[in-house]
């Protein structure tokens, strides 16, 4: 045992030779790298290269092998249904409204939370619960939240005189917010906006304590009120966090398929449909795989290009 | 121009006295500087000018109006920051003019103002660049202008030197001298560093624990210290201290004189000195000694600092011991149970 053994030959010893091997240059970082490479091979590499493989090809859950090249014709196909620009429309619609109501929100967030109060990590830890919650338990709250006929929301506006007989939103009781296309998509990006604010918040949060205090009290020296510090001096400094915080958002929302599935499934029709449920619904509920993998890959070249500026863009701010 | 004055101002962090009870009055037009080591209470002195803090209690007042409880932005005191603090994404000009549009200054007057300003301070050439590309001597010039620009009543510095690199803090500070004596803004300039404090004041402030120990000019501090904290605070190295019992001795360094030189009469003390070491520093040299004789028994043998000024090596080496004395006119007395000054006791006039 290499434990009864003299100094000198402990090193003979089989984990301590494990050791001295991971102490020589480049082999402990390959050892650390290995789990993320090996993650990143099998569940984001290998599916992407299936999907583009799919995409370019007429195969169907029945028969599901890649033995027919039919080259662009599933993006046709699908570019010709009417759905499909419904759902990328609506895609298109959700992320924007989100990420812009993000970054106001979580901007204003940061102003509140940078600041010391009584009862500030009460508020922190309620202002995360959107985030921790489980997406289920949510849509369950929401959807009771938004119910046609038991919406507790319906109900208070009822009895503040808003809505009912006399109120200026009509004479129904019920708004039916999960019922009406536009009612039904505002429902979507407020949900996704409640789920997605505190990640956003949290990284601009760093940008703004990094932010020199001498710089904000210079500031206020020099006669800027709360709007013009914010506007002149905060925001410009939370530039390059901002856009990490749009990128991130933007790509969790795009591919976001869990609250509309949750809540209106795409209807009325096909009202509040968006591009991923619409691919999930093709290529597994209706078994055509390959039109399924066109429509999810539809958005990939333009993301991918927003990104790279959007990151360039803020490794530039950051380096000025 | 204006004259600043403070009265029984204190600020409590929870139980920290950080200020305790600062009287305070400038003369129009003045460089006043507050010295203190860190934690003396300076910087919050500074930060109540400025608006920054409140205090907790006490006055202070611009040309006798209290200026408590207005907002900084209402104040027309300019501050340097030590880091000069200027805005990273606004080019110099930018910079400068913030606090003009902040103030919603008509555009002509800003360009005059603006040129004016960069002539004082030479930095015509900086106007379009940023922050980021600009030497620390550069980035302090651009704070000053940035300070000067709004026409303060009041400069408050807080040791805007202290991140400048050695060879220029010299060349620095003359100009910030020069810079006072153009505008003669009254300025308050808060520093650790007595040489700064010293050299450019007309007045110095030495603040410790919360409160002022002793306003006087450079040389009123030096020559004549109000206390033993402010003797054993000036000066580099600062006043030898000797405990005689029923008082307190301070010598400076430059006044330990050989003992031959001088008559009887003159003499207020008379020292054993065994000398431990001898530090060359160019111009002058430093003799580290122990006092074996002269002065009542101690437990350990007080340490003594002689300066020679003379870049000639004195005339006795390591080992030996010496007789230095005090003239009468340079001993300062200390009582030992308050620390202030006495005047000299009867015992050792003899």
């Amino acid at each position: 045992m290499s434990s009864t053994m003299p100094r000198g030959a402990a090193a003979a010893g089989p984990l301590a030779r494990v050791g001295e091997a991971l102490e020589r240059p480049g082999v402990l970082g390959a050892v650390m790298l290995a789990p993320a490479v090996i993650y990143v091979v099998f569940f984001v590499a290998v599916p992407f290269v299936m999907a583009i493989l799919l995409s370019l090809s007429d195969a169907t859950a029945g028969d599901p092998t890649l033995d027919n090249f039919v080259g662009l014709d599933n993006f046709v196909a699908v570019m010709q249904q009417e759905a499909f620009w419904t759902a990328l429309w609506n895609s298109l619609i959700i992320t924007v409204c989100t990420v812009a109501l993000i970054v106001v929100l979580a901007t204003i967030a940061v102003e509140f939370l940078a600041r010391e109060f009584r009862g500030k990590r009460l508020v922190q830890v309620l202002f995360m619960m959107p985030w921790a919650m489980p997406v289920s338990l949510a849509a369950i709250t929401w959807l009771w939240l938004l119910d046609s006929q038991f919406s507790p929301i319906d109900w208070i506006l009822v009895r503040i005189g808003v809505l009912g007989p006399d109120g200026i939103l009509g004479p129904a009781r019920h708004l039916y917010y999960l019922g009406r296309t536009n009612l039904g998509m505002a429902s979507v990006i407020f949900i996704d906006t409640w789920r997605t604010l505190p990640l956003a918040t949290i990284i601009v949060l760093a940008g703004r304590l990094s932010i020199p205090r001498e710089r904000l009290e210079q500031a206020q020296i020099d006669g800027a009120g709360f709007f013009r510090t914010l506007f002149r001096i905060v925001i410009p400094a939370l530039a390059p966090v901002l856009i990490v915080a749009i990128l991130f958002t933007a790509l969790l929302v795009i591919g976001e398929i869990s609250s509309v599935e949750l809540l209106t499934r795409g209807g009325p029709g096909h009202s509040t449909q968006i591009l991923p449920l619409w691919a999930y619904e093709k290529g597994i509920e209706s078994g055509d795989l390959g039109q399924g993998a066109a429509v999810a890959l539809f958005l990939f070249p333009v993301l991918l290009a927003a990104a790279i500026v959007a990151l360039r863009f803020a490794s530039r701010l950051h380096k000025d | 121009m204006a004259v600043l004055q403070t009265r029984a101002l204190e600020k409590h962090f929870g139980r920290i006295r950080a200020v305790n009870g600062i009287d305070l009055q400038s003369e129009d037009g003045e460089l006043l500087a507050i010295l203190g080591p860190s934690g003396s209470g300076k910087s919050t002195l500074m930060r109540m000018v400025a608006g920054l803090e409140e205090p907790t209690a006490g006055d202070i007042l611009v040309d006798g109006k209290s200026i408590v409880g207005v907002p900084p932005k209402r104040r027309n005191v300019a501050m340097v920051f030590q880091s000069f603090a200027l805005y990273p994404h606004m080019s110099v000009r930018e910079n400068i003019r913030f606090p003009l549009v902040a103030r919603k200054v008509p555009a002509n007057e800003q360009q005059r103002k603006l040129d004016w300003v960069t002539g004082i301070l030479d930095i015509g050439d900086l106007l379009e660049r940023r922050p980021t590309r600009l030497s620390g001597g550069q980035m302090q010039r651009v704070a000053l202008a940035r300070a000067l620009v709004r026409d303060p009543e009041l400069f408050v510095f807080d040791e805007p030197l202290s991140s400048l690199d050695a060879q220029i803090r010299s060349q620095a500070r003359g100009e910030l001298r020069e810079l006072h004596d153009r505008t003669q803004i009254t300025t308050l300039y808060v520093t650790h560093d007595q040489l700064e404090a010293l050299g450019l004041a007309d007045r110095v402030a030495v603040i410790h624990e919360g409160g002022i120990q002793q306003l006087g000019t450079p040389r009123e501090l030096y020559d004549n210290p109000g206390n033993l904290f402010v003797a054993g605070f000036i000066g580099d190295p600062p006043m030898n201290l000797l405990d005689l019992g029923e008082s307190i001795v301070g010598v400076r360094p430059e006044h330990l004189l050989a003992a031959d030189d001088w008559g009887r009469e003159e003499i207020a003390l008379e020292l054993d000195v065994e000398i431990e070491h001898l530090e060359f520093l160019g111009a002058e040299w430093l003799i580290y000694g122990a006092v074996r004789g002269g002065i009542p028994e101690h437990q350990r043998d007080p340490r003594v600092i002689a300066r020679l000024r003379t870049a000639e090596p004195p005339s006795f080496t390591t080992g030996e011991r010496r007789q230095f004395v005090v003239r009468k006119a340079n001993a300062r007395w200390f009582d030992p149970a308050s620390g202030e000054r006495t005047q000299a006791p009867a015992g050792a006039a003899a």
